[in-house]
C-alpha cells in the first residue's frame, strides 16, 4: 500500500505560485526526503501534506484516502516542527498525552503509549518537568516522542533538526534514522541541508522553486544527477563548474566535477595556483585559482603539505564528470 | 549590568531623573493623602504640612461614608470597570486572533477600520449614544456603562494584541490543529497565556479611564443607585461651598482599588512565560 500520493499539486498565495504540478508517491515504511534551497516550496509541501495549507489544485492521498477535505487531526499524520513547538504549559507527560486524550483513546492505552514513547527516547526521568527546564536536544526529542505517541501512518519532520547544534544534530540524525528502523514507519522529511539528505533518505525529492527537479535514490542522485542544480545541490563542498571550452570542451556547454573527483597532478588539462588550504584531518580541501576556467575546489583524501601560491596542475577522469547545456539540462553520452 | 560597564556618574544621574519624576508623579497623591486626615482649617492654613494631633481630624471619611452610599458608588465603578476590561480584553482578544491568524479577504482593511476607533474620541458621539440607550431603555443601567468603555477600550485593545498575536509561533498553532485541538481551544490555551503580558499593558491602558471617567456616568447614569465613585464624589463639591475634607477623603479611598488592580497586572507585565514554547 502507498502511505501518499499526491496528484498535481498547485499551491498559489494571490499571484505567486510557490508550488506547481507536483506529483509524487510515497511507499508504506519509506523515507522520503524534501531538500531544496529555502523559498523552493518544501515547507509548503509538507504544510498542503499535513493539511495546514489548502491546495489550489491537486489531491492528496493518504493511505489511499483522499484527504483534502480531512482536517489535520483526522489525516493519521504526526509532524515534528522545527522549533519544537512543545505547549508550555504542559509537563511533558502531558505534551505527549494531550493528542491520545484528544482523541478520547482509553486512559490504559495513552500511558501505555506514552510509557513506550517516553523509554525509545530515554525520556523517562524529564516526563514530570516543562519545555522550559528542558534542553534543546530534550525538546526535540519530546517533540518526537508527541508524534510516535499517535501511532500516525505518515510521520511529517519540519527541519527538526536546524535548530541543534553540530553534534547533537549528528546524534539526533542516527537517533532519527533507528527510529526508522524500529517503527518501520513511512516518513517525510524537509531539509535544506544535503547531508541529512544523504545520510537518512531512502528517496530523495530535490525541490527548485515549486517544481521536482529530481527524484531518486541519494546514490542514484549523486552518481546521475538530472541536470545542472541537482548535481550542485548534492555533494559538499559542491561541484565544480567550469566552462567546457577551458578544456577543449564545446563551447556553451558546462562540465562539471565534483572535488573528490579531481587529482592533484604535475601535468594536467587544468592548472593554476593554490589560494586557499583547509586540512580537515581526514581530507584536504585545496581551492585552485585555474585561469579562465575559474576557482575550483579539490578534495584531496589525506593530509597534504600545500603552499598557498604554490602552481598546480589537475587532472580527472572524463567519466566521472558530467556535461551540461547552456539552460543547466543534463548531456548524456 | 556586569562591573566593567558600571559608570556611577551614569547611574547616579539615571537615577536621580528617576526619583525626581516619581517625587513629581507621586506628588499630587501625597497631598491628597494627608489632607484627607486634615480639618478643614488646617488644609487652608498650611496645605502642605503634615497631620498633626492638633490638626490630625478623620471628620472628611467620616462625612463621606454617613452622607450618600459610598460603598454602592464604590460597588458599582468595581462592576463596570472589571466588566468593560473583562470585555474589552475578550473581545479585543478574538478580534485580533482573527485578523493575525486568519487570511480573508478585506483583512487589513478590517484591522484599519477596527483600528480607527483610537483616533475617534468617543465622546464626540455622546449625544448619539445617548439617544441610543434612551430608545433601547439602557438609560440609567451600569450595562449602558460597561457597553460604551467596552467600544472605547475595543480599538486600542485589537491593534496592540494583533501586533503580539502575530509574534506567537505558527509551529505551535499548528502543533494544536494536528493534536486534533479546536480554534477556541487553541486560542484561549496556547495562544492567550503567550499574551498575557499584552493583555495585562491593555488592561492598565483602559482600567485607569474608565475608573476616573465622569462624562458617562453623569450622562448615562446619573441615578442614585447607579452613580459610581467619581460622580458620588462630585456631590461634596458644590456652586457655593465645597466639603474639601470629604473630597479629598473619597478621592483617597478611589486610589486604593486601582492601584490593586494595577499591582495585579503590573506582574504579569515583567512576568514572561513565553520561554520553552519556542526556540
Amino acid at each position: 500500500m502507498t502511505a501518499l500520493v499526491l496528484r498535481n499539486i498547485c499551491k498559489s498565495f494571490g499571484k505567486v505560485e510557490v508550488l506547481k504540478h507536483i506529483d509524487l508517491t510515497v511507499e508504506d515504511g519509506e523515507f522520503v526526503v524534501f531538500v531544496g534551497p529555502s523559498g523552493c516550496g518544501k515547507s509548503t509541501l509538507l504544510r498542503v501534506i499535513a493539511g495546514l495549507e489548502d491546495a489550489t489544485d491537486g489531491t492528496v492521498e493518504i493511505s489511499g484516502k483522499p484527504v483534502n477535505d480531512v482536517p489535520p487531526a483526522k489525516r493519521g499524520i504526526a509532524m515534528v516542527f522545527q522549533s519544537y513547538a512543545l505547549y508550555p504549559h504542559l509537563t511533558v507527560h502531558d505534551n505527549m498525552a494531550l493528542a491520545l486524550k484528544q482523541e478520547k483513546q482509553p486512559k490504559a492505552q495513552i500511558e501505555a503509549r506514552v510509557a513506550e514513547a517516553s523509554r525509545m527516547l530515554e525520556l523517562g526521568d524529564l516526563l514530570e518537568r516543562r519545555p522550559a527546564e528542558l534542553s534543546g536536544g530534550q525538546r526535540q526529542r519530546v517533540a518526537i516522542g508527541r508524534a510516535i505517541v499517535r501511532e500516525p501512518q505518515l510521520f511529517l519532520f519540519d527541519e527538526p533538526l536546524s535548530n541543534l547544534d553540530a553534534a547533537l544534530r549528528m546524534n539526533t540524525r542516527i537517533e532519527i534514522a533507528a527510529l526508522h528502523r524500529a517503527l518501520k514507519a513511512s516518513i517525510i522529511y524537509v531539509t535544506h541541508d544535503q547531508t541529512e539528505a544523504m545520510t537518512l533518505a531512502d528517496k530523495i525529492v530535490v525541490l527548485r522553486d515549486g517544481v521536482v527537479e529530481q527524484v531518486g535514490s541519494p546514490m542514484d542522485l549523486y552518481n546521475n544527477p538530472a541536470n545542472q542544480f541537482v548535481a550542485g545541490f548534492l555533494g559538499a563542498p559542491s561541484m565544480n563548474f567550469l566552462a567546457a571550452e577551458a578544456v577543449g570542451g564545446t563551447s556553451g556547454q558546462t562540465l562539471g566535477i565534483r572535488p573528490e573527483h579531481l587529482r592533484i597532478t604535475d601535468t594536467g588539462p587544468l592548472s593554476g595556483s593554490v589560494t586557499h588550504v583547509e586540512w580537515l584531518g581526514g581530507d584536504t580541501n585545496v581551492l585552485v585559482e585555474a585561469g579562465e576556467a575559474g576557482r575550483i575546489t579539490v578534495r584531496a583524501f589525506g593530509q597534504y603539505d600545500i603552499e598557498v601560491g604554490a602552481p598546480v596542475a589537475l587532472d580527472f577522469d572524463a567519466a566521472q564528470s558530467f556535461h551540461f547545456d547552456a539552460d543547466g539540462a543534463r548531456i548524456r553520452g | 549590568m556586569n562591573k566593567a560597564r558600571r559608570n556611577p556618574v551614569n547611574i547616579a544621574a539615571a537615577h536621580g531623573i528617576l526619583i525626581l519624576y516619581t517625587l513629581i508623579a507621586l506628588f499630587p497623591v501625597f497631598v491628597i493623602l494627608i489632607n484627607s486626615f486634615k480639618t478643614r482649617k488646617a488644609i487652608f492654613r498650611d496645605p502642605l504640612a503634615l497631620p498633626d494631633a492638633e490638626s490630625f481630624s478623620l471628620i472628611g471619611y467620616q462625612t463621606v461614608l454617613k452622607q450618600g452610599d459610598f460603598f454602592l458608588y464604590f460597588q458599582n465603578s468595581m462592576i463596570v470597570t472589571v466588566a468593560s476590561l473583562f470585555f474589552v480584553l475578550l473581545f479585543g482578544a478574538m478580534a485580533a486572533f482573527a485578523l493575525a491568524e486568519y487570511r480573508f479577504k478585506g483583512n487589513t482593511l478590517m484591522g484599519l477600520y477596527l483600528a480607527l476607533g483610537i483616533m475617534i474620541p468617543i465622546r464626540i458621539g455622546t449625544v448619539a449614544i445617548l439617544e441610543m440607550m434612551v430608545s433601547s431603555g439602557l438609560v440609567n443601567t451600569l450595562t449602558a456603562l460597561i457597553l460604551v468603555y467596552t467600544a472605547q477600550g475595543l480599538p486600542l485593545a485589537v491593534f496592540i494584541l494583533s501586533e503580539f498575536m502575530r509574534q506567537v509561533s505558527d509551529d505551535l498553532k499548528n502543533a494544536g490543529r494536528i493534536d486534533g485541538l479546536s480554534e477556541y481551544t487553541i486560542f484561549f490555551r496556547l495562544v492567550l497565556p503567550l499574551v498575557k503580558p499584552a493583555m495585562a499593558t491593555v488592561a492598565v491602558f483602559n482600567m485607569i479611564p474608565i475608573w476616573n471617567d465622569l462624562w458617562f456616568p453623569l450622562i448615562l447614569a446619573p441615578a442614585e443607585e447607579t452613580k459610581t465613585l467619581t460622580l458620588g464624589s462630585q456631590v461634596f463639591i458644590g456652586q457655593f461651598v465645597t466639603d474639601w475634607n470629604a473630597v479629598l477623603s473619597a478621592l483617597s479611598m478611589a486610589i486604593l482599588p486601582v492601584m490593586i488592580l494595577y499591582v495585579i497586572f503590573s506582574r504579569q507585565l515583567i512576568r514572561g512565560i513565553t520561554s520553552g514554547a519556542v526556540k
